[in-house]
């Protein structure tokens, strides 16, 4: 099942939550929707689900508009953010809700319904209520009732947001796992990037109700199309330099290449990651270290440059050692292409 | 810790606030019982009790006055709840618009709103004599039935049904509910039945409850308009019978008690943890052998 969106637009007033979003999630992938909170992301996931209508555009479903289809006839199951359990049911009847619309008989209701409650892993739930749940079995409840009817596609709108950490972590697993079992095609929104890396198998990046880059994690994450990527997804770093205009760049007194727009001539921004950067002790560097954060494996070290411009940089902590906070030291780039920004004057 | 050195101040605190809300209700209920089973030159009797089975008018006034408050509850219900309910998932601009509406009754006092109800009646037919519309002024006083103050009591009990259905809606997320009853495969009227109706059960007792308690102990419209629901009869059986009347009030306020346990018994939530469940969770929680 393809699910497509085709130049949708929306807006709610003055603000424009959609603004030409053109997206594609495949049969059986799981596609995030990954943005600043006001981007459209939930938008575009309404839409898809029936709620909300597009000024213009269409949602198309296996090549088919579904824009006029009402909600409750769409093949969707959707997972909310928290607390969308019906409270006066028990596990087992809100799982069993959809199949009682579609007026199944009691008896496969039932058993429907402990099949379900036993591939999300709460068989010995079926009778209780909501509130005499946690956050966590609640959602899974939320994802029992909302694989029901079979879905072709499932919804997920920031499902693990009210969750805390550990059993976030848990459940994202878990539905990875659901998802590729069921091989169902599904569109996860969230805010929270690691949680679109690690689970997606590719993530669009939405900034104001369009699409920055649809990737996959590691391609996202290495070879970010536009500063905006790249800053949104892990950490960047944001370092002075001159491009001359014919794909190279000077920074840190090194030329390197431009990835992409290798246009941009005069004061630029070059992006570099953390874990690109190298530090090495140097009595003589004019650069010094003035914070460091052990991460295990990995020491973050925050750097001051000459010119004041800070410098988050990962390096192995075997290596670290000379490199405590006052301590002075070289930083370089390696010989790699780098993506540039102009800066805004 | 300063919870433990606290409690007992804090219990103090209770007791007397209980002891003195107490005594400003039950001193006067006291004396009106006492009032009615002590009746001078005649010692303790339960005469006025006994009467009132017997009193002309008891029953057709409590009938006429229970049926009004049925009727008054099904129209007022079936006017807010669709309205509370659009404007909340629909419109959520329109919301502060149907509470000022819905608090107007407020501000207008029962006998502004009654000298509203008589001039119209009085009008009405004069200029409608030769018209349909005329019987439909009749019908409306009839006094087997009144609708005109089952209309009037919906106006009254606006503002209490408002206040008790808002917080009920406050309380879920009725738009939640409602979208995760349409993704699975309800259409908008399911899914308001099936999803949301039911998590508005203790609203819904709570708004009729309120009408009902209105409509039981409301006297200015009912008498100015002429009619003899259970309230004017009270007021009316009090200046020849002293005693009876009192008791009836006492009679009357032990069944609006009544009737509000029975309503907040309906509201409750099941939050009954199943037997099969906690047995299964705590097996030493549970006897084996059930009492029930």
């Amino acid at each position: 099942m393809t699910v497509e969106f085709r130049a949708l637009h929306k807006s709610f007033g003055a603000t424009k939550a959609l603004d030409g979003l053109d997206l594609t999630a495949h049969q059986g992938e799981l596609l995030a929707l990954l943005g600043p909170s006001g981007c459209g992301k939930t938008t575009a996931l309404r839409m898809l689900a029936g709620f909300e209508k597009p000024d213009s555009g269409q949602v198309l479903v296996d090549g088919e508009d579904i824009s006029d289809v009402p909600a409750h006839r769409r093949d969707a199951g959707m997972v909310f953010q928290a607390y969308s359990l019906f409270p006066h049911l028990t596990a087992a009847d809100n799982v069993a809700f959809g199949l009682r619309m579609r007026k199944v008989g009691a008896a496969e209701r039932r058993s429907r319904a402990a099949e379900l409650l036993e591939l999300v892993g709460l068989p010995q739930h079926a009778d209780r209520y909501p509130h005499q749940m946690s956050g966590g079995q609640q959602q899974r409840v939320a994802l029992a009732r909302a694989l029901a009817l079979r879905p072709k596609v499932l919804l997920l709108d920031e499902p693990l947001s009210a969750l805390d950490a550990k059993v976030r972590v848990q459940l994202r697993e878990e539905i990875r796992r659901l998802q590729q079992e069921l091989a169902i095609t599904t569109v996860f929104v969230t805010h929270d990037q690691e949680e679109a890396l690690s689970t997606a198998d590719r993530v669009a990046v939405m900034r104001d109700g369009r699409l920055e880059q649809c990737a996959g994690p590691a391609e996202l994450y290495d070879t970010p199309s536009t500063p905006f990527v790249a800053e949104f997804v892990g950490t960047m770093n944001r370092l002075p330099g001159r491009a001359s205009g014919d794909g190279s760049v000077e920074v840190l007194g090194q030329r390197l290449p431009v990835r992409g727009d290798a246009g941009t001539a005069g004061a630029v921004d070059v992006l570099v990651r953390p874990e690109a950067v190298d530090a090495t002790a140097d009595e003589d560097g004019s650069a010094r270290v003035t914070a460091t954060a052990f991460h295990g494996a990995v020491t973050r070290l925050t750097v001051a440059l000459a010119d004041g411009t800070t410098v988050k940089a990962d390096i192995p902590s075997h290596r670290a050692s000379g490199l405590a906070a006052g301590a002075s030291a070289t930083v370089t780039l390696p010989e790699r292409p780098v993506l540039v920004e102009a800066r805004a004057a | 810790m300063a919870r433990l050195t606290n409690r007992r101040g804090i219990r103090w605190w209770r007791g007397a606030v209980a002891a003195v809300a107490g005594l400003y209700f039950l001193v006067p209920l006291a004396c009106s019982v006492l009032f009615t089973v002590d009746v001078p030159g005649q010692g303790f009797t339960l005469s006025a009790y006994t009467g009132i089975l017997g009193a002309s008018g008891f029953t057709g006034s409590l009938l006429l006055t229970l049926e009004l408050a049925a009727a008054t509850i099904v129209l007022v219900l079936g006017l807010l709840v669709p309205a509370l309910l659009a404007a909340r998932l629909g419109a959520p601009r329109l919301r502060p618009l149907l509470e000022v509406v819905c608090s107007l009754p407020l501000v207008v006092p029962s006998v502004a709103l009654v000298a509203g109800y008589s001039g119209v009646l009085r009008w009405g037919p004069q200029y409608l004599s030769r018209t349909p519309l005329f019987q439909t002024f009749v019908a409306v006083q009839n006094a087997d039935f009144p609708v005109v103050l089952v209309l009037a009591y919906t106006v009254m009990s606006l503002p209490l049904a408002y206040r008790a259905l808002d917080a009920g809606m406050r309380a879920v997320d009725v738009r939640t509910l409602m979208e995760a009853a349409r993704s699975c495969g309800a259409s908008p009227v399911r899914a308001v039945f099936q999803a949301v109706l039911p998590n508005l059960r203790g609203a819904l007792m709570n708004a009729g409850f309120l009408t009902l308690a209105l409509v039981l102990g409301e006297y200015t419209v009912g008498a100015l308009l002429g009619f003899r629901p259970f309230a004017v009869w009270i007021v009316g059986i009090g200046g020849s019978q002293a005693q009876l009347s009192v008791a009836v009030s006492v009679l009357s306020l032990l069944l609006t008690w009544a009737l509000l346990l029975v309503f907040a018994a309906a509201g409750r939530p099941r939050t009954r943890i199943p037997r099969r469940a906690l047995a299964k969770a705590a097996p030493a929680l549970v006897p084996q052998e059930s009492a029930s």
